[in-house]
């Protein structure tokens, strides 16, 4: 108790301990859930509770074997290609796209650009359901159902939000008289772009890139509208799976997942804190 | 330093620049950029630059200072190409280049915050412009090591901006828009963000690479001082209008209008009355009641009000062994002790001060609040403005 100001009343301290305690419950709420799932996964049993060797740490109860089954069964396989085919794809269509329109809406000169970048950022807002069925009937029109040009342009909508938040949070830092300099220096308005700004805002235009992929990674809805058998992804696969074959299979999935994501905001922590030295050294 | 390796005042290297600006006829007048009649709107309602017109040599060192706002950096950005021009024409050797687009114009541009690019070392930096060139690898790495020793930080090369103090990366970027040896030279209150000391270090830098290097500068500042000591022609701005162009001291000795006198440097405004004009030269009453001998600024007319302009330091203290043509008894209000001079106010009648300023040696008068003493001072050191 020494950290706490001596003023405090005992309905202080009572507040105090009070509020510590409710975070950590609501802390243990969110995470619970997530955190059961890895050492359930390695149960040797086909359930989704512990074994009485489990909880008695018992090395036979602990295996592999859904691990296995995840990569001896094709249609995991099937579904793990076509969810890291469709984000690659989508997440690269999207941070393309969504650099341009980021750099495009920082220019002083653009008209309407509030309509415009609340336009492009409705995918955000809009509920999914509703994407997902608008673009159903609008790409069966294009016999663009089913396929996996379908799934990567309705991700890449999905992932093109996030590309312009983050590129334009670091075009907010960017110097325009930089721009000038390059300019000034016989540089074209596209070499500038290149040599200038893209290297300056690259760590924005990377973590809008990753977080269009794990958009189109964890995404279900559209898949489940506009995805045909043959471009089922992992999430797709994960939800018939409850359905149709229970088995820690799905836990263990699952816990491959929590590594990816874990993976990927390790990257995106680097990455900010890169662009913020970055800023640091420009004056 | 090897002084004796101009790298710009040599012939211009083949291929290494683009000659065209550089190598074209000058102007008929002889101007090497001219401003013509130049106008600018932000909002094609109110002109921020109204009819600018001024004609460079080329070698010149022109500086253009005024009051915040009066359209200084309007007409930086116009000439660099960033700013269109709303009307008018600005002449580069003979060419219009109001239609060029600026990565084309080959002028080099120094910033107030340098814009050094962070992501690249200072070598790379330097080499920017070679590189936009296409010059090869070899003569890049030469004209660099050749630059970074001009600003003497040949060892520097491999840092980067972020590594380098102030006055260092100022010089970095004055070297990089030097070192594609552009004709021209721009530079927008490039030593403002410095402190008082490392100004004026990088004043003399500049100086000494232009006297070295014989390009041709348009230069921003609102430092008067800075503006005096480095110009070989200052253009006083206001309210968007080139109010004088002349060389420093004539600029001071010899403003053209009570504008110019009381914004550069430091000066008194008497009010009067014009009796007759005759040989340029003005009989004034002043409103104390004395007659007082002045020049005639252009405008003035007899019989109107005017104002006399007289600098501080061309004022003495009768008694003294200075020769003059006017006396005028004034009332002694204070002083202050400034250190190598002391600072006299006056009060010549009511709502008129003047200020003069007194070598602080064993002649500096001891004068007491309400002391009567008599001012005198030369006909010469005095204007009369019309008011
Ligand atoms: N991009 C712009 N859009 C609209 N008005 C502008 C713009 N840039 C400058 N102005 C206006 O033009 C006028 C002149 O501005 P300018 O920047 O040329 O002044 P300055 O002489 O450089 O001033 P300072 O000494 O403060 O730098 C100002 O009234 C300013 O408000
Ligand atoms: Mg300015």
């Amino acid at each position: 108790m020494k950290h706490l100001p001596a003023y405090f009343t005992f309905w202080h301290i009572l507040g105090h301990y009070s509020l510590k305690w409710t975070a950590y419950l609501v802390l243990a709420f969110l995470m619970l859930p997530i955190v059961i799932i890895v050492p359930l996964s390695f149960n040797a049993e086909p359930y989704f509770t512990f074994t009485d060797g489990m909880l008695a740490l018992d090395p036979a109860a602990y295996s592999t074997r859904w691990y296995q089954a995840i990569f001896s069964d094709a249609n995991w396989l099937l579904s793990i290609k076509n969810s890291f085919l469709i984000g690659a794809l989508a997440a690269t269509l999207s941070t393309v796209l969504g650099t341009i329109a980021a750099v495009g809406l920082s220019s002083p000169v653009m008209p309407f650009k509030r309509l415009i970048t609340a336009l492009l950022l409705s995918p955000m807002i809009v509920p999914l359901i509703i994407i997902a069925a608008g673009m159903f009937f609008f790409y069966t029109r294009f016999n663009l159902v089913g396929s996996y040009a379908g799934l990567v342009i309705a991700h890449a909508a999905l992932g093109v939000p996030f590309v312009i938040i983050t590129v334009t949070a670091t075009l907010s830092g960017f110097d325009r008289s930089l721009y000038n300099a390059g300019i000034s220096m016989g540089a074209s308005p596209v070499k500038v772009f290149w040599d200038v700004v893209i290297p300056l805002i690259r760590p924005g235009v990377i973590s809008g890139g990753l977080f269009a992929f794990v958009t189109s990674f964890d995404e279900v809805v559209l898949v489940l509208f506009l995805a045909g058998p043959e471009q089922r992804t992992i999430p797709r696969q994960m939800f018939s799976g409850l359905r149709e074959q229970i088995n820690p299979t799905i836990l263990a999935v699952a816990t491959l997942l929590i590594l990816i994501s874990i993976a990927l905001l390790v990257t995106l922590e680097i990455l900010r804190r890169r662009s913020e030295r970055m800023r640091g050294t420009e004056f | 330093m090897d002084v004796g390796r101009r790298p710009g005042a040599r012939e211009r290297r083949d291929g290494t620049t683009n000659g065209g600006i550089g190598t074209m006829p000058l102007d008929a007048n002889g101007a090497f950029l001219s401003f013509r009649n130049v106008k600018k709107s932000y909002d094609q309602k109110t002109l921020v630059v109204k009819d600018f017109n001024l004609d460079v040599q080329k070698g010149e060192f022109i500086t253009l200072l005024g009051p915040s706002g009066s359209g200084k950096s309007t007409v930086l950005m116009m000439l660099a190409g960033f700013e269109g021009v709303t009307s008018g024409d600005i002449v580069i050797a003979g060419q219009s280049v109001t239609r060029t687009a600026p990565y084309r114009r080959n002028i080099g541009m120094v910033f107030q915050n340098y814009a050094l690019f962070p992501h690249m070392t200072i070598a790379e930096n330097l080499a920017y412009p070679l590189r936009v060139r296409k010059m090869n690898k070899a003569a890049v790495k030469d004209r660099v090591n050749e630059y970074l020793r001009l600003i003497e930080m040949g060892s520097f090369g491999g840092r980067y901006p972020g590594q380098l103090s102030g006055g260092q990366r100022q010089r970095v970027a004055l070297a990089r828009a030097l070192i594609f040896e552009p004709s021209l030279i721009l530079m927008d209150e490039p030593l403002g963000a410095l402190d008082k000391k490392l100004r004026e270090q990088m004043q003399y830098e500049i100086t000494r690479l232009h006297e070295q290097l014989g390009f041709t500068v348009i230069y921003v500042t609102h430092d008067q001082t800075e503006a005096l000591t480095m110009s070989s022609r200052i253009a006083v701005f206001n309210d968007g209008v080139v109010q004088q162009c002349a060389a420093p001291a004539q600029l001071y000795e010899r403003p053209s209008n009570a504008f110019v006198a009381d914004f550069i440097g430091e000066n008194n405004f008497i009010p009067g009355k014009v009796d007759r004009i005759e040989g340029g030269k003005a009989r004034v009453t002043v409103a104390g009641g004395g007659t007082i001998t002045a020049d005639a600024a252009e405008g003035l007319k007899a019989g109107a009000d005017c104002v006399l302009s007289i600098r501080p330091e061309k004022l003495f203290i009768k008694p003294t062994s200075h020769a003059y043509d006017n006396e005028l008894v004034a009332e002694h209000v204070t002083h202050h002790y400034v250190g190598d001079f002391i600072r006299f106010y006056f009060r010549v009648a009511e709502g008129t001060e003047i200020t003069i300023k007194v070598l602080n040696d064993l002649a500096a008068p001891d004068l007491k609040a309400g002391d009567k003493a008599s001012l005198v001072w030369l006909a010469k050191d005095c204007i009369a403005f019309p008011a």
